[in-house]
């Protein structure tokens, strides 16, 4: 998701750079009627306009498919192992640390004081999934570790003095 | 039949007053812009301050930064509307004077009281301060923020009041007759048009943020009336995000009133346009969710509502304002210097980094990249290279000293560092984010200090740029209080 996400923006940061670029261009001649320019500019802008509304609004809505909040994350795999976490100052507070690889996996997660944020990494360092700490509320993340390994938890909330320091580790073996 | 014909508008100086909020932002600009620089060089391991000053310089410098720029998008703001309303010199001081004060009360809270709770404020960390900070630094903060709030209340209410006494209304001020009936061509002109939205949304955001600050103040002494820790969240991410994105409505407002001035052609109020800022108005107030994302326990309309308006809102960015700005500088025969440059690159600037914010604002983006390096990323694209740049092109308009005045190599110099420089270090945050590293971290992975020690090495060529500008600027003082023609003609216009 990551590499989608940076290659997206990279392709539409360097759109809007050449159209830029162009327009810089093409900027020393003057065209004095500007009547006939605003004209076919304004033609130009409707086509821009379904252009980026095709590609914007269908991607917009593909990506509401599989939200992360979603219960069904979690189902049909079997009964999902949980694990409940309690963020402290500086500390996460875990009632398990070791999960089976290929099953669902439920983290309930709260806060005991301020708000962090439950940050999962895999052993590659790749961020995988992750949910805020809030104090008063439980919020749920449903996932399914594809790859055994160590998996390393930062704090994804800023938190205080210590936050930077505030880790932990699950560990995922086979079942 | 519209008419595309430009009809010229002298330049105007500068009031005293609205000099005193540029020199002011831009000395504070500069200073914040130095200790995000010590914190991205903490982070790259080239310096070591530890965690309480790198967090102390993170409360500061986000505190600082959206403070400032609100005072400088206020000037600009100001400056224009002016020369259509009539506004109250008394409160536009007073604006500065509660500006001032409230500024000293954080200063004092984080140097003196070692409060580093971030300029989110949280809650519940300010009063959660295991013993790093006192009661007293923790309000002298909030109240600081609550200080610069009413000051702002107050601007605002005067703004509101020289609208709708010279237009009848605040939906007037949008344009909506015109917007909603025939377009008899009256609309009012854009900055009128931006500054009836940041008025109405800023009112709105305001009065909820203060509303937050003073529960929290009245928590830090009396813990028994408590507060919902997901409501807190909510109004403090609504207040701050309707803020910090009207500093940018507020500056575009230069674009709309002095590109014109340069290309000779008229930058006009037409249903389009009216139409894309009222959906503005709407979208700012309701696209707050998309940094809520990962807080599970609202509900999920809600969720959804923020990540819907994330795509919508890059429509009106898009199409109608950076549009605007390429369909009136193209075979315009504009003579570029710094102001131009500035402003042209301004709309480039805010376009280019609403790409990787939107695309954050997609939840299951969201969920691997939430509070990662890639949203200071995408903002400080958006507010460095497009609203910086649009406060700058303002004071080189204000500071030209003849409509044929040639820029110095210096300053052309500065201008391409100033462009390279934020590019190489907002793209230096994206890669960082891309590649996981958290954000607020005072201390980086050894995996992530690669793109930190890059980033550093452009916010040095960012900042030496921005001290061209500012001496510029300040040299030239003298200057921006008169009237007299700055822009400099289109090139066969000038023949």
């Amino acid at each position: 998701m990551q590499e989608t996400a940076w290659m997206v923006s990279l392709v539409l940061m360097l759109l809007i750079t050449f159209g830029v670029i162009f327009v810089a261009i093409n900027s020393d001649k003057r065209q004095e009627d500007y009547g006939p320019l605003v004209k076919s500019a304004y033609g130009f802008r409707t086509k821009l306009f379904w252009a980026v509304a095709l590609v914007f609004l269908p991607a917009m809505i593909f990506n509401l498919m599989d939200l992360p909040y979603d219960v069904s994350r979690a189902a049909g795999k079997g009964a999902p192992q949980v694990i409940n976490v309690t963020g402290h100052m500086w500390y996460w507070e875990m009632d398990r640390d070791e999960v089976s690889v290929g099953q669902p996996v439920e983290i309930h997660i709260t806060s005991a004081d301020v708000n962090h944020g439950f940050g999962i990494y895999d052993p590659s360092l790749r961020l995988v999934a992750q949910a805020q700490a809030m104090p008063g509320y439980t919020n749920v993340i449903r996932h399914t570790f594809d790859k055994e390994g160590t998996y390393r938890v930062l704090c994804m909330e800023y938190c205080g003095v210590a936050h930077h320091n505030m880790m932990t580790e699950i560990k995922v073996g086979k079942s | 039949m519209a008419s595309y014909t430009y009809t010229p508008t002298p330049d105007q100086g500068a009031k005293a007053g609205v000099l005193a909020y540029l020199v002011i932002s831009a000395v504070v600009l500069l200073l914040m812009m130095l200790f995000g620089l010590l914190m991205r060089m903490e982070q790259a391991q080239f310096i070591s301050i530890g965690g309480l000053w790198f967090y102390k310089l993170l409360t500061l410098h986000g505190a600082g930064m959206v403070g400032i720029v609100a005072l400088a998008g206020a000037a600009v703001m100001w400056h224009f509307l002016g020369q259509y309303v009539q506004l109250t010199q008394g409160i536009f001081m007073a604006n500065l004077v509660l500006f001032l004060t409230g500024v000293v009360m954080i200063l004092g809270s984080v140097l003196v009281g070692d409060f580093h709770a971030g300029w989110t404020f949280l809650f519940p960390l300010p009063g959660t301060s295991m013993g790093l900070w006192s009661q007293g630094a923790a309000a002298s903060f909030m109240g600081g923020l609550l200080v610069i709030g009413v000051g702002f209340v107050l601007l605002h209410l005067d703004i509101a009041r020289a609208i709708i006494k010279r237009y009848g209304g605040l939906g007037r001020g949008l344009g909506w007759p015109q917007l909603f009936g025939p377009d008899d061509g009256n609309a009012p002109p854009p900055a009128v048009v931006a500054s009836t939205m940041v008025t109405i949304v800023n009112l709105i955001g305001l009065v909820v943020g203060a509303s937050i600050l003073v529960m929290m103040l009245v928590n830090l002494y009396v813990p028994t009336f408590e507060i919902d820790a997901l409501l807190a969240k909510g109004m403090i991410y609504f207040f701050g995000h309707v803020f910090i994105n009207a500093v940018i409505y507020m500056a575009v407002i230069a674009v709309y009133e002095i590109l014109p001035r340069y290309t000779q052609r008229p930058w006009k109020s037409n249903k389009v346009f009216l139409a894309s800022w009222t959906a503005s108005t709407i979208m700012v107030m309701f696209i707050f969710p998309h940094h809520l994302l990962m807080d599970y326990a609202f509900p999920k309309w809600f969720l959804i509502m923020g990540h819907i308006i994330g795509y919508l809102n890059t429509f009106p960015i898009l199409i109608v304002t950076g549009y605007g700005a390429m369909m009136i500088v193209y075979r315009s025969g504009i003579r570029w210097d710094m102001c131009s440059r500035l402003l042209f690159v301004s709309l480039f600037g805010w376009a280019v980094g609403a790409m990787p914010a939107f695309i954050d604002g997609t939840i299951t983006v969201n969920y691997v990249m939430h509070n990662t390096l890639w949203v200071p990323g995408h903002f400080h694209t958006y507010l460095i290279l497009g609203m910086v740049a649009m406060v700058f092109g303002f004071m080189y308009y204000l500071g030209k000293p003849d409509e044929n005045a040639k820029d110095s190599p210096i300053d052309v110099a500065a201008f391409w560092g100033f462009v390279i420089g934020t590019m190489g270090f907002t793209m230096s945050f994206l890669y960082g984010g891309k590649e996981g590293a958290a954000r607020r971290y005072a201390e980086h992975l050894p995996n992530w200090v690669p793109y930190d020690r890059l980033g550093s090495i452009f916010a040095m060529l960012l900042i030496a740029s921005v001290l061209v500008f500012i001496f510029r600027f300040l040299g030239r003082l003298g200057l921006a209080r008169r009237d007299y023609q700055r822009a400099s003609l289109a090139r066969s216009m000038a023949t």
